[in-house]
C-alpha cells in the first residue's frame, strides 16, 4: 500500500510570506532573501493572496471540500535550512480535505491539501552529508510558496505510485498552480510504502521514501522498496518505520533516520497571522473559472474526435500539444491524421500551417516521407509547407502516364521479383515497390505505383 | 504536575538549550514549583469554551502577490558569525541527532 | 519648542546634559546613539527653518526600547545573544518616529526578551530607579520610563506584554500606555509573545503621550494583525469624566500581596475622579485569580518558538566551541541566554509538548477566552476600569531574583488587559512609603481615546492644570 504526500512549489511572483522574488534558480546564494525570510528578529509575514488562490483551485480541481475556516500553524524544529526555527504551515485546520484523484477506473483519495513556506537549502561542500566537517547554508529558497498534497495509502504499485504523480503534474500545470518541474525541485514526491499479506486487512509498518527527483526515480524507489519489504518479511524479518532515501547512482533506499526519535513539532497557532476566511462565494467563481483538467480533457479528445487510447495518451501530456490538435483538426486537418503528425513528428509550426502540410499529404500531393522533409524545411526556415513544396518541386509524381512508364521499366528490370508476385508471393511486391521509389528519387505517389503495378503484373 | 529530571533533559533538548550538571534537579525543581500553580486552571470549567488563540478579529489579511527588492547579498550576511562564498557556514550536522 | 524658543540641538544637549549626570547613578540606556540623534536634531531644525514637515515630534528626543529595530543601530533585545546585531530594517513604530524627525537618542536596557517586571534580568546590567537608585525601575520596559523619569528623554518607547510599560511607569511616577493590541504595528519589534506584544509610549504627561500615540498607530501592511481603523488620540482627551461609569474590579483592589499604601493612593485618586464627576460602579472580574496561569502558559509558549531563531546561524553570538551542529545549537542558546530566559523557553517548549499541549497550552487559551469574556461583560456596565497598575512600589533589587513566582505576581493587575486585548495607561497617583504608585486605566478594545481621556481627567484633576 502506498500513500504519497507531493510538495509542489507555487508559481507566484513573490514569495509566500514577504515580497522576495519567486526567481531564485541559478542566483548568486542568499541573494533573493529579505529579512522575513531569513527570519531576523521581530519581522512578520504577511500571505500572499495569489498562493492561497492557488491551493484553492488546485484543491477543487482534486474534487476537495474546502474549508471554509483554516489558519496557520507553527511546526517547530530545529535544523540550518530553517531560518525561524519554525516552518509556517497548517496543521488541524487545513485549507482541502477528502478530495480524489482519477486513475483510469481506480480512484485515489486525497487527504488534505495545505499551505506552508519551503525551506532554504543546505550544500555539503564536496563531501557526503555524514562526513562533511561543515555545511553552507542558502536561503534563497527559504520562504517560496508550498502546497502539500497528502494521498490516502490507496496506490498499489510502483507503476501507480508514479501515474498518480504524472497526473497530479497535470493538473498543477493545466490550473497553473505550478510548473512542477521535478528536476527542478518544483514538485517533489515522497512515498510511504508498505505491504501486507494478501487478504490480510491490517495495515503494515510503513516506511518514507526521500529524495526522489524524477518520475523513473519515484517507479524504481517504490518498486526496490516493495521487494525489499517483501524480502525481508518472508526471510522472518521485520519492516522499520524509518525514512529511507533513494540512492540514484546505487539505484537502491537506504535508511536514513529511524523514527526512535520521534519528532515532536509542538504545533500551536501561528500568532502573527490571523486566521483565513475562504468565502464560499470566492470559491465558487474559482470553482466556475477552472480550466478543463487533463481528465476532462481525455475523455473529450476519445469522444469528440474518435482517437484511440494511446493518441490521448499522448495528445493530453502537454496542454500545449492537446491544444495544437485541436487547432489543427479545427483548421482542416482529419483528427487522425493531424495525431499521427504530432505524436510522431512533434511540430513546431503552427496549427493552420500543419493543417495546410497534412492537406497536402492527404490530398496526395506530396507523399509522407515528402511531408515530413517539407515539415522541417518549414520549420527551419519559416516558410509555408506549400512554398517549400513548390519551390522545391517536391510534388510527387501522381501523373498515371509518366508512372505507368517508370512501372514498366521496373518490371522489365527485375523479372525475379515479378514472376514471384505472379506465382502469389505478395511480399514481391514491395520490393518492386522500392525499386519504383528509387527510380522516381522518392516523388511517386506511392499509392498509385501500387495501383499500376498490380494491374500491369496480373495482365 | 511536577517535572522529572528526564523530562527536562527532553524538554532542553527540543529547546536546545544546553544544561549543566546540576540544572536538571534545578529547573525540575523551579519549574514544578511555577506549574503548581498554574495546575490552578484546572479548577475552571472550560468544556464549552474554544480556545482563544488571538483577541483581536482582523479577518483575513493578505498582500498582494508583488515583488519588492531582496536585500543585497552582502546586506543579509553582515550579521552572520561566519561566511562563506555568499553562504552561511555551519558545522557539521551528524544524523544521530534526535 | 513649536514656538522655536528652544533648538531641536538646544533640547538634544539638554537631554545628552541630563544623561550625562543622571547615567552612572541610574543606567536606563544600554547604548547611545548621540552622533545619529545630533545629526536628527540639526535636521530638525533645518525643518524649523521652513525646510520640510514639521510635526507634534519634530526635534523631540526619544528613548527607544532595546526590542524596536532601529536600522544600522545595534539592537540586542537586552541580550547577549544578539550582541553586535545591526538591523538592515527598521521597526514601523519607530520609522514612523524618525519621520516624523523625532531624534533618536539610543537603546534602552530591558529584562533580557522583555521577560521581567524589574529590567534585572537584563543581559548587560541591571537599570535603577531614578527616585531611589537602590530600587528597581520595574520591567521589562525599565530603561525607558527610567530616562522618561530622569528627564534624560522627553518621551519613550516600550513593550507591553504583561504590563512592561504600565508597571514600570507606575513605578517610576510617569505616564505608561499599551494600545489595543493591533493598533501599533509589531513589525521590527523582537518579539516575545506575538499575540501579547504591543508598542507604546512613556510621557511624563497624558497629552504627550496622545500625540506619540497619534503619531506611532495605524495599520501596517508589514503586520497582519495591525487594524486598519482610524486612529483618533487627541479630539475627546480633554473631555474631562462627567458622566462616565468607571468600573472597580473588587478583585484587582483585593489582589494578592496589594500594598495598604498602593491601595490608599489609588482610593484616593478613585475620590478624585469621582469629585471630578465620573460614576463609580462595582464590576466583577470572576477569573482574575486564573490569569497568571494562563498567561505564564501562552505567553512562555509563543517566546519558546518566537526565541528559536537564535541559532547561531545568521547573526548573533555563536559558542565557537562546538565541534558539530547540535553543540553549537546547545551551547550557543545555553550561553547566549539569561537564566530567565532559558526558564521561560523551558515552560513553554514543556506547555506545547506532545502530551501536555492540551492540558496546558489548549486550557490556558480557553481560560483566556473567559478572561476576555470577562471583560467584555464588565464594560456593558461602565466606560473604563480602573485599578492599581502594580500591587506594589519599586521593590528592591534583588528582592525577587530568586523566586520567579513573586516576580510574576508584579503583573497580576496588568496582564488581563494583554489577554484581552485592551488599551490600557498607568498614569501617576500620589506615593506609598515615598515612591509612586501608578493609576491604571483599562478601557474596551479599540477605546484607546477613553483610556487616555480618563487618565488626562485624572491628571488635570489631581494637579489643577
Ligand atoms: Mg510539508
Ligand atoms: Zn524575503
Amino acid at each position: 500500500m502506498i500513500g504519497m504526500e507531493v510538495h509542489a512549489q507555487l508559481s507566484t511572483r513573490s514569495k509566500m510570506f514577504c515580497g522576495c522574488t519567486t526567481d531564485y534558480i541559478g542566483a548568486p546564494p542568499n541573494s533573493t532573501v529579505c529579512e522575513v525570510c531569513l527570519g531576523m528578529p521581530g519581522v512578520l509575514p504577511v500571505a500572499n493572496a495569489r498562493a492561497v488562490e492557488q491551493v484553492v483551485r488546485t484543491a477543487l480541481a482534486l474534487e476537495c471540500e474546502i474549508s471554509r475556516h483554516t489558519k496557520f500553524d507553527r511546526k517547530n524544529y530545529f535544523y540550518p535550512d530553517l531560518p525561524k526555527g519554525y516552518q509556517i504551515s497548517q496543521y488541524d485546520m487545513p485549507m482541502a480535505r477528502s478530495g480524489r484523484l482519477s486513475l483510469g477506473d481506480r480512484e485515489i483519495r486525497i487527504t488534505r491539501v495545505h499551505l506552508e513556506e519551503d525551506t532554504g537549502r543546505l550544500l555539503h561542500a564536496g563531501d557526503a552529508l555524514e562526513t562533511a566537517s561543515e555545511s553552507l547554508v542558502d536561503l534563497n529558497r527559504s520562504g517560496m510558496p508550498l502546497m502539500e498534497i497528502v494521498s490516502e495509502p490507496d496506490l498499489r504499485s510502483a507503476e501507480e505510485a508514479r501515474d498518480y504523480a504524472v497526473e497530479l503534474r497535470g493538473i498543477l500545470r493545466a490550473v497553473g498552480a505550478s510548473e512542477a518541474d521535478m528536476e527542478k525541485g518544483q514538485l517533489r514526491a515522497e512515498a510511504n510504502v508498505s505491504v501486507r499479506p494478501r487478504g490480510s486487512q491490517e495495515l503494515g509498518v510503513k516506511t518514507e521514501l526521500k529524495n526522489i527527483n524524477s518520475f523513473r526515480a519515484l517507479y524504481r524507489a517504490v518498486a526496490y522498496e516493495i521487494e525489499r519489504q517483501v524480502r525481508e518479511l518472508e526471510g522472518g524479518g521485520r519492516v522499520v518505520q524509518e525514512t529511507r532515501g533513494w540512492s540514484e547512482s546505487e539505484q537502491r533506499t537506504f535508511s536514513q533516520r529511524s523514527k526512535e526519535f520521534a519528532q515532536d513539532y509542538r504545533y500551536f497557532p501561528e500568532p502573527d497571522l490571523p486566521p483565513l476566511e475562504l468565502r464560499p462565494d470566492w470559491v465558487a467563481q474559482l470553482r466556475a473559472s477552472l480550466p478543463e483538467l487533463p481528465g476532462e480533457l481525455r475523455g473529450r479528445l476519445a469522444e469528440q474526435y474518435a482517437l484511440s487510447k494511446f493518441d490521448v495518451e499522448q495528445l493530453s501530456q502537454e496542454s500545449a500539444t492537446a491544444r495544437l490538435f485541436e487547432q489543427t483538426v479545427a483548421a482542416g486537418a482529419p483528427p487522425k491524421q493531424a495525431a499521427n503528425w504530432i505524436i510522431g513528428n512533434a511540430p513546431t509550426l503552427d496549427a493552420q500551417r500543419l493543417a495546410e502540410l497534412i492537406g497536402l499529404v492527404v490530398a496526395g500531393t506530396i507523399n509522407r516521407e515528402q511531408g515530413v522533409r517539407v515539415l522541417e524545411e518549414a520549420q527551419a526556415s519559416g516558410r509555408a509547407p506549400g512554398e517549400v513544396v513548390r519551390e522545391q518541386g517536391l510534388a510527387q509524381v501522381s501523373d498515371e502516364a509518366q508512372l505507368g512508364l517508370v512501372v514498366e521499366q521496373v518490371i522489365a528490370e527485375n523479372p525475379r521479383a515479378a514472376a514471384d508476385f505472379r506465382s502469389g508471393k505478395q511480399q514481391a511486391l514491395g520490393a518492386l515497390l522500392a525499386r519504383v521509389k528509387e527510380a522516381t528519387g522518392g516523388s511517386a505517389n506511392m499509392r498509385l505505383a501500387a495501383q499500376l503495378l498490380r494491374h500491369r503484373l496480373i495482365q | 504536575m511536577t517535572l522529572t529530571r528526564d523530562e527536562v533533559r527532553h524538554v532542553a533538548m527540543l529547546a536546545r538549550l544546553g544544561l549543566e550538571p546540576g540544572e536538571e534537579d534545578f529547573y525540575a525543581e523551579q519549574l514544578s514549583a511555577i506549574l503548581a500553580h498554574i495546575d490552578r486552571l484546572r479548577e475552571v470549567d472550560t468544556d464549552a469554551i474554544e480556545p482563544t488563540a488571538q483577541v483581536v478579529q482582523v479577518g483575513s489579511r493578505l498582500r498582494e502577490d508583488l515583488p519588492e527588492p531582496s536585500l543585497p547579498q552582502e546586506r543579509a550576511l553582515t550579521n552572520a558569525p561566519e561566511t562563506k562564498d555568499g553562504f552561511f557556514v555551519v558545522k557539521a550536522i551528524q544524523e544521530s541527532e534526535p | 519648542m513649536k514656538r522655536r524658543e528652544l533648538s531641536a540641538v538646544e533640547l538634544l544637549e539638554d537631554c545628552l546634559g541630563v544623561i550625562e549626570r543622571e547615567e552612572p547613578r541610574i543606567h536606563a540606556f544600554v547604548r547611545l546613539s548621540e552622533e545619529l540623534a545630533r545629526a536628527q536634531a540639526e535636521e530638525a531644525d533645518r525643518r524649523f527653518s521652513g525646510d520640510g514637515q514639521v510635526g507634534p515630534l519634530t526635534g523631540i528626543p526619544v528613548a527607544i526600547k532595546d526590542v524596536l529595530c532601529v536600522e544600522n543601530v545595534e539592537t540586542t533585545a537586552g541580550s547577549q545573544i544578539l550582541r553586535g546585531f545591526r538591523p538592515p530594517y527598521e521597526s514601523t513604530a519607530v520609522a514612523r518616529l524618525r519621520a516624523q524627525g523625532a531624534v533618536f537618542l539610543g537603546m534602552t536596557n530591558c529584562d533580557e526578551f522583555a521577560m521581567g517586571s524589574s529590567t534585572e534580568n537584563s543581559g548587560y546590567f541591571p537599570t535603577r530607579n531614578p527616585h531611589d537608585p537602590s530600587r528597581v525601575p520595574g520591567g521589562s520596559s525599565g530603561g525607558s520610563a527610567a530616562a522618561v523619569a530622569a528627564g534624560e528623554a522627553v518621551f519613550g518607547l516600550g513593550t507591553d506584554t504583561g504590563g512592561s510599560i504600565r508597571q514600570p511607569a507606575a513605578l517610576c511616577g510617569v505616564v505608561g500606555m499599551k494600545p489595543t493590541y493591533g493598533r501599533v504595528s509589531r513589525y521590527g519589534l523582537i518579539a516575545f509573545a506575538s499575540s501579547l506584544d504591543q508598542i507604546g509610549p512613556f510621557t511624563r504627561m497624558v497629552g504627550d503621550a496622545a500625540l506619540v500615540l497619534q503619531a506611532i498607530a495605524g495599520w501596517d501592511r508589514r503586520d497582519a494583525t495591525s487594524v486598519d481603523r482610524p486612529v483618533d488620540m487627541l479630539s475627546s482627551l480633554e473631555r474631562g469624566v462627567e458622566g462616565l461609569r468607571l468600573g472597580l474590579p473588587r478583585e484587582y483592589f483585593e489582589a494578592e500581596g496589594m500594598e495598604p499604601g498602593v491601595r490608599a493612593a489609588v482610593e484616593r485618586a478613585v475620590l478624585t475622579l469621582e469629585r471630578a464627576g465620573a460614576e463609580l460602579v462595582d464590576v466583577r472580574l470572576p477569573h482574575t485569580d486564573y490569569g497568571l496561569a494562563a498567561y505564564y502558559i501562552i505567553a512562555p509558549a509563543e517566546a519558546s518558538s518566537n526565541l528559536a531563531r537564535f541559532d547561531g546561524v545568521r547573526y548573533g553570538a555563536r559558542a565557537e566551541s562546538a565541534g558539530n551542529l547540535l553543540e553549537t545549537y546547545l551551547q550557543t542558546r545555553r550561553g547566549g541566554f539569561g537564566p530567565e530566559v532559558r526558564r521561560r523557553i523551558m515552560l513553554g517548549t514543556y506547555a506545547l509538548s506532545a502530551g501536555y499541549y492540551d492540558a496546558y497550552y489548549l486550557k490556558a487559551q480557553k481560560v483566556r477566552t473567559l478572561i476576555a469574556q470577562d471583560f467584555e461583560r464588565a464594560f456593558e456596565s461602565c466606560d473604563a476600569i480602573v485599578s492599581a497598575t502594580s500591587p506594589v512600589v519599586a521593590f528592591p533589587i534583588g528582592a525577587k531574583v530568586a523566586d520567579p513566582l513573586a516576580m510574576y505576581v508584579c503583573d497580576v493587575l496588568t496582564l488581563g488587559g494583554n489577554l484581552a486585548a485592551l488599551p490600557g495607561v498607568s498614569i501617576p497617583c500620589g506615593t506609598s512609603e515615598g515612591l509612586p504608585v501608578g493609576l491604571q486605566v483599562l478601557a474596551p478594545q479599540w477605546a484607546d481615546g477613553m483610556a487616555l481621556r480618563v487618565a488626562r481627567a485624572y491628571e488635570a484633576a489631581s494637579n489643577g492644570s
